[in-house]
């Protein structure tokens, strides 16, 4: 109930600033519901960027359950989209589909969670604040896909810096003229797995100890080292899934940037969400459907840009976060850290 | 009109109601607490104590019910207006920030203006007033992480006078002391009562119901059953008004034959990060069918010596056996080997360590024993076969209320403890160790908690217990093990120790 109240505030408040700049709030709401809902096409693309919500923000839910803060999805979805184009590059002339799809998305999860899982080492072992070294790391993944993707990935003869394309056994079965694809039945197997996963396991249990009161957790015979490794590479796994949903779905190649903002959105979708998956899967489809209809929003009323959009985006966040109390968790968490 | 009117009371309670969905926790209570004055209320756990004190410190709302201040109605919305009618509460677990010091800490949340250095300076006039008019003094500068239990528990009750409170709520507070420091809080309760003060005592210890207060409350399932006069009344009365019925602290153990070695340590030594020696050269040796206490105050490497035998601190010398396996430095335990190996382990601080408030009880009842059979199967937690398990430990040692849906944190001071024991003993274990297995417990659960003890005893499993309680080391123990400075100075046969040699030896004066 409480997140339907701070949506309907945040709208409010953007119907006045909407107001200010000259606009009708009314036609806008209009607009953008139609352009995220009206037609067959619009909701193909609502869904699709909500997979990719989805997958942040799952990321960032997980970590945050073992009372870690990761906010290195950005660059754990690109190493992931690296991953399963290395995999699909390598492969595509031999395997067939059904073998190869497999492989490519255990490639995604595989290079996502290792793109983690040194942020997390420094945690455990050298106690590096996580929070510092997977920014950093988001650096360091664009830097290394830049250099990569110009030095060595490059298809011969191209200008622009992108792989050669995928053959059809490297690419997801999509709807056609739609970036909607296969992902999305990925999305929704991840959301019941990390469920399944936290409540219902034992290592979930422990993870969740771990979060809530790590002196328990040492007690109940969890070794935190290790915890904050499968933690920290389940986040990266699920974060590198990105690439699986933007590299096999819809650009069919290797390109620069496809990860831009999911990572860092995805700390709201799961703030959101209240790290629930049936809650980020609902603040990921009220985020896919901001994004494709703030995007026609921004194309049939000229005044209205793109950055208008994201502070949309920033007012839901604000309120949901704010208002919820949300934040305080994580920061007593911090606290904890720093007073053993 | 002649008649006189009565001084207005300090605090008048009328038909106070709270219930926390079917928990009826609180119910018409109506209370009356005299200005300057000590008043105690004592009761079962979950009778509603802390609740009660939490509505009227505006924590909790009430349902139904008054709230009168010095003769006038008040609205209880938040602590900050019972701050506003000089109410402080000093709360079992201490609000401090450890880095800070005891000064700024008292300034915290009364900062005095925007620049520190203003308010810290008449802070620091103030402590002085505060120190030279009710006897409590603490070294303003101190890192509150430095000082003792017992100092920080006067930095907080500084904090709640620093604020202008002329009525003390305290819950629990010797639960976490020693009984020197005990005596030394009520030197320094006299002395406010004293000065005015109005202080009003929540514990289970009727001795200290006996020696400090002037008036005693005795609630039990919500309800004030009974008032008295201190002077009026004695401990047996109260224990069997609170409970119900009689009382019996007194153990009938009959002795068990010398059984097996289970537990062994050889100069067992800690030495911490600043090279300070938390546990010196201990040897001792714990055998099937006896209780060996460890006597000792507080913070001479009782908590250390549980924590190493427990597989959470590596020793940094020596090695120990249990049950027939080595750990030592080259092959050190973990908590998950030690409860393998058949060792069980209750905390001394049960909401630090022993379980996770966040958890439903049923969550909290699985603790440690979450990866094997029969809480999982397959990879998979079974929830129904959890649940089943949390309502029969909740059946067998009476936990209340019997929700294993209930978050753990939801559950009274001494019902969590029920929980945590009951966790431990119930895995039949063949060595136990017991840290503090009485705090915070009502006099009602003492007894069936010794009880359970000695009948795992009786059973063959050997238990080590800590306890700051001399009393209950007495009775409980076969053999007494005291400690002094991380060292074990001496033992004694429980039937030839009384409590003065045993104090004499805690207190490092001579080595038996
Ligand atoms: N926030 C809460 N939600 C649900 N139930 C609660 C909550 N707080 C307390 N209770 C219940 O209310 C009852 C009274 O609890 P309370 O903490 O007041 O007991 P108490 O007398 O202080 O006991 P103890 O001596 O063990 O500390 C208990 O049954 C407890 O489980
Ligand atoms: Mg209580």
């Amino acid at each position: 109930m409480l997140p339907l109240v701070n949506i309907a505030l945040a709208f409010i408040v953007v119907g006045i600033i909407v107001a200010i700049i000259g606009v009708d709030p009314f036609l806008a709401l209009r607009l953008l519901v139609t352009g995220a809902l009206g037609s067959w096409e619009s909701i193909g693309y609502t869904l699709y960027y909500a997979t990719n919500f989805t997958f942040t923000g799952l990321a960032v839910a997980v970590a945050f359950h073992a009372g870690l803060f990761n906010i290195g999805g950005e660059g754990q979805a690109y190493l992931g989209g690296l991953g399963c184009g290395l995999a699909i590059l390598a492969l595509d002339r031999w395997l067939p589909a059904w073998l190869l799809i497999p492989i490519a998305i255990a490639a995604a999860a595989l290079f996502g969670a290792a793109w983690a899982a040194v942020p997390a080492w420094l945690q455990a072992w050298r106690g590096s604040h996580i929070v510092i070294t997977t920014i950093m790391f988001n650096f360091v993944a664009s830097a290394l896909m830049v250099y990569l993707m110009v030095n060595v990935l490059i298809a011969p003869g191209s200008m622009t810096p992108q792989s050669r394309g995928f053959a059809p056994s490297g690419q997801l079965p999509a709807i056609a003229g739609l970036p909607l694809n296969l992902s999305l039945a990925l999305a929704l197997a991840c959301c019941a797995g990390v469920w399944v996963f936290l409540w219902h396991t034992p290592w979930g249990y422990a993870l969740r100890t771990m979060g809530h009161n790590p002196e328990a957790a040492v007690y109940g015979g969890t070794n935190l080292r290790r915890m904050t490794m499968l933690a920290m590479c389940l986040s990266g796994a699920l974060a590198g899934f990105v690439g699986v949903n933007e590299l096999m779905g819809v650009h069919h190649r290797i390109v620069l940037d496809f990860q831009a903002g999911y990572g860092f959105a995805g700390i709201a979708v799961a703030l959101m969400g209240r790290n629930h998956p049936l809650g980020v899967l609902l603040a990921a489809l009220l985020f896919g459907a901001l994004q494709q209809g703030g995007a026609e929003l921004a194309f049939e009323i000229p005044s209205i840009t793109r950055e208008m959009v994201v502070v949309i985006q920033g007012l839901i966040i604000l309120f949901s976060g704010a208002l919820a109390h949300l934040p305080r968790p994580w920061l007593q968490a911090l606290f904890a850290r720093r007073a053993p | 009109m002649q008649a006189l009117t009565p001084a207005a009371a300090a605090i008048e309670l009328r038909g106070i109601d709270k219930s926390f969905g079917v928990v009826h926790a609180v119910r018409g209570v109506s209370l009356r607490i005299e200005p300057g004055t000590i008043t105690g209320i004592i009761g079962e756990n979950g009778a509603g104590k802390s609740t009660l004190m939490s509505i009227l410190y505006g924590l909790y709302r009430a349902d139904s019910g008054e709230i009168w201040v010095g003769g006038q109605p008040v609205e209880m919305a938040s602590p900050r207006d019972a701050i506003a009618q000089g109410i402080g509460m000093v709360h079992q677990h201490f609000m401090l920030i450890d880095t800070f010091t005891v000064l700024e800490n008292l300034i915290l949340g009364a900062e005095g203006g925007p620049l520190l250095a203003g308010g810290l300076a008449a802070a620091r006039a103030e402590l002085a007033r505060l120190a030279r008019d009710y006897g409590l003094s603490v070294d303003p500068d101190a890192r509150v992480a430095d000082l003792s239990v017992g100092e920080q528990q006067r930095v907080e009750i500084l904090k709640v006078l620093f604020r202008g409170a002329r009525i003390l709520i305290l819950d629990e507070p010797s639960a976490v002391l020693t009984p020197q420091e005990t005596d030394r809080l009520f030197d320094i309760l006299r002395t406010l009562k004293e000065r005015g003060v109005t202080v009003v005592l929540i514990t289970h210890k009727l001795r200290e119901i006996m020696a400090a207060t002037d008036r005693v409350h005795v609630m039990r399932q919500g309800q004030i059953v009974a008032e008295r006069r201190t002077v009026d009344t004695g401990s047996e009365e109260l224990a069997e008004l609170m409970v119900g019925r009689k009382v019996r602290l007194d153990l009938d153990k009959v002795p068990v034959g010398q059984g097996e070695i289970l537990l062994r340590t050889e100069h067992l030594s800690l030495v911490d990060d600043r090279g300070v020696r938390l546990l010196d050269d201990i040897g001792i040796e714990l055998r099937a069918g006896e209780i060996v206490g460890i006597a000792g105050v507080t913070g001479n490497g009782q908590s250390e010596l549980l924590q190493v035998l427990a597989g959470i601190r590596a020793p940094s010398a020596g090695r120990f056996t249990v049950c027939g396996h080595a750990i030592d430095t080259g092959h050190p335990g973990d908590p998950a080997r030690m409860r393998e190996l058949g060792l069980a382990h209750v905390p001394e601080d049960r909401l630090r360590q022993g379980m996770v408030a966040a958890f439903q009880a049923s969550e909290t009842s699985i603790l440690g024993y979450q990866d094997g059979p029969p809480f999982t199967r397959n990879y998979l937690l079974d929830g129904p076969a959890v649940g089943a398990h949390c309502a029969e430990l909740m059946e067998r040692f009476d936990v209340r209320p019997r929700s294993p849906g209930l978050r753990s944190s939801h559950f009274s001071g001494g019902n969590q403890q029920k929980l945590v024991l009951a966790r431990e003993i119930a895995r039949r274990p063949r060595v136990l160790l017991v840290g503090q297995p009485t705090r915070g417990v009502d006099i009602g659960a003492i007894e069936f908690i010794h009880r359970e003890l000695v009948k795992a005893r009786d059973s063959g499993c050997a238990v080590l217990v800590v306890s700051v309680e001399l009393d209950e080391i007495l009775s409980l123990a076969d053999r007494i093990l005291v400690m002094f400075a991380g060292r074990i100075v001496g033992e004694v046969e429980p039937r030839r120790a009384d409590e003065r040699t045993l104090g004499l030896m805690m207190a490092g004066a001579q080595a038996a």
